[in-house]
């Protein structure tokens, strides 16, 4: 039984003809918090398209858990990686009816309802999750926040070691991104949950994340620990954006400020009028 | 569903009362329990129940399939008659008339061409609007559409180069109806109807899981994929033999799996089992409409499931606009 979680091997995908990921190699421990970034079209959706089995793999491999992606059923696989997306269109469906949703890969093909065991995980994680209250509204009667909160729900009623996010925050306001974080990374510390989250805002990324992947055009550009990959030269080169980093003041993890094009040209010929004197 | 099962009883026997000749309820349970040869039972034994038994199939089997293929397609305007799966299965049965082809398995030759000609546009339709992983509405509906136009000029084509005597043949079959007594026809198709109801059961929780999308449901561990290519084959297997026996019949599997929607929640469990009994009712209901309105002559069924249809369907949705 390997340690890892998750191990992609010199892995290339993509649509049609086209990869649009290139011999991306990384692994990811068991009970880690892993943030991919990088700029939109950079990969990171293919990426988590291409681990979850819905898109086929050209060259490398993917291991679960120390099993081969393409060797598990889509049931088995579902034991092993559950899946949040950046919205969750159910609809008119009710938030209990989608979390139970949860259990699909644990269903046997004579089951018609579900069983009790089924209901009480379903329970437990729409407690944990704080829905339970509202389990008998309609998901679209929720707000973004709450509907990512059911999402999650769902996703840990699936029992798995691997929970992948694909943007859950982007939707969302700074206090439901954090919520949503703070349960995600509590999960991550108290049920060793091993989490993968694609974000775009690279100071949640760094806050949250023991490890980032940084992909710059279907490749892996920089990886390691937030400190490691959030220099200002990779951002310069991967964003092609000119930034200034500083720590957090209470983390001291590194923090991002982004400069605005006026005032980097006023701060410019502030500097030619200093030397000028 | 105890409703529906209680409503599904009254009509059946509603539309054993009324007819040409008009029964009592007591008569029509004295016939169907006890016995009784004189000709009032013949007419209620050998011509209305094998019609009423037909209409409860058709009827059902049109609406699951239009409740089916809404939830692949998870689209509220998807059913056999927009897909211009209908129009396929009434090429391939014409084709069987105009050749006589049915020499060779008798009648069941015609639900067999229907089955072909609505497995074939079934996919043709797919595959058209396909685009990667996810289909396209618009696509899918102009498709359907514009199979349904070429379908029917295909028939008149057929029908212009072939003799009159069959071309009468094609035109009765058109007409549509429930006036098929052939018992064996009828048993194929209750017991068909039900096995492929028992077997959509089965993927009523595929289903469930398809309402967020073919991509999430794979996520979720169901072989949706798979799934969707067997719910096609039972789907175009249904409208192929509802076409052939009973005509063009429009609007069942559009406005009944709807209806049910709206009344039983969107759960495939109950809504599949909902649907069926939903669309028999509405279908049997018609038939009588059919017969009484221009009585002793009948109106083609497809022209009274599209007129009443129609209006109750403009009723719900002005309702729900409220």
């Amino acid at each position: 039984m390997s340690h890892f979680a998750l191990k992609v091997q010199n892995m290339s995908c993509g649509y049609g003809s086209k990869f649009h990921l290139s011999n991306v190699d990384f692994t990811i421990d068991q009970g880690s918090f892993t943030s991919i970034i990088g700029p939109n079209g950079a990969g990171k959706t293919t990426l988590f398209r291409a681990i979850s089995g819905m898109l086929s793999i050209e060259n490398g491999d993917v291991f679960l858990e120390g099993e081969n992606l393409k060797t598990l059923s889509h049931k088995a696989r579902a034991r092993k990686i559950a899946i949040v997306n950046q919205s969750v269109e159910a609809g008119a469906m009710r938030i209990e009816d989608y979390v139970l949703m949860g259990r699909l890969p644990y269903r046997t093909p004579f089951s018609f309802f579900e069983t009790k065991e089924d209901y009480e995980i379903a329970e437990e994680n729409m407690r944990l999750t704080g829905v339970w209250e509202k389990r008998h509204k309609l998901m679209d009667q929720l707000s973004g926040g709450e509907q990512q909160l059911a999402a999650i729900a769902r996703a840990l009623t699936q029992k798995t070691n691997l929970l992948l996010l694909d943007e859950p925050t982007a939707h969302l306001d700074i206090s439901h991104q954090m919520k949503v974080l703070n349960l995600v990374r509590r999960l991550n510390h108290e049920a060793k949950l091993t989490v993968l989250l694609i974000i775009h805002d690279l100071n949640l990324a760094s806050e949250y994340s023991d490890q980032l992947i940084m992909l710059k055009e279907g490749t892996i550009f920089a990886q390691g620990t937030p400190e490691e990959v959030l220099t200002y030269n990779n951002i310069e080169e991967v964003y092609n954006t000119v930034v200034i980093t500083r720590s957090n003041p209470m983390s001291g993890k590194p923090f991002i400020f982004p400069v605005s094009e006026v005032t980097l040209r006023e701060d410019i010929s502030k500097k030619t009028t200093q030397s000028a004197i | 569903m105890a409703v529906l099962l209680l409503l599904l009883a009254v009509t059946i026997i509603a539309a054993l009362c009324i007819g040409e000749v008009n029964y009592s309820p007591q008569e029509v349970l004295q016939i169907l329990f006890g016995d009784g040869n004189d000709v009032r039972a013949d007419i209620l034994r050998k011509l209305r129940l094998p019609r009423i038994l037909l209409g409860l199939f058709v009827g059902g089997s049109l609406s699951l399939t239009g409740a089916i293929l809404q939830g692949i397609f998870r689209n509220p305007l998807v059913e056999p008659y927009t897909l211009g799966i209908s129009g396929g299965a009434s090429v391939g049965v014409t084709l069987v008339i105009v050749f006589s082809l049915e020499m060779f398995w008798g009648s069941l030759t015609l639900a067999f061409a229907g089955f072909i000609g609505a497995l074939a546009t079934i996919i043709l339709v797919y595959f058209v609007a396909m685009r990667g992983n996810s289909v396209r509405i618009q696509t899918l509906l102009l498709t359907g559409v514009m199979i349904s136009f070429v379908a029917s000029s295909l028939m008149m084509l057929m029908m212009s180069i072939t003799d009159a005597d069959k071309l009468q043949g094609v035109m009765f079959w058109t007409m549509g109806g429930l006036n098929e007594t052939n018992t064996t026809l009828i048993t194929f198709i209750s017991l068909l109807s039900l096995c492929i109801l028992l077997i959509s059961l089965f993927y009523a929780p595929v289903l469930n899981a398809m309402r967020l999308g073919l991509e999430r449901a794979t996520q979720l561990g169901v072989n949706a994929e798979r799934s969707v290519k067997v719910l096609f084959v039972f789907s175009s297997l249904l409208t192929g033999i509802c076409v052939a026996t009973a005509g063009m019949i429009g609007f069942v599997g559009l406005i009944i799996p709807q209806l049910m929607r709206y009344i039983v929640g969107t759960d495939y469990r109950i809504l599949l089992l909902s649907s069926f009994l939903g669309g028999g009712i509405f279908l049997i209901l018609c038939d009588i409409f059919a017969r009484v309105i221009v009585s002793p002559n009948e109106l083609p069924i497809g022209v009274v499931t599209g007129i009443i249809g129609g209006i109750i369907f403009i009723i719900v949705m002005t309702k729900i606009k409220k």
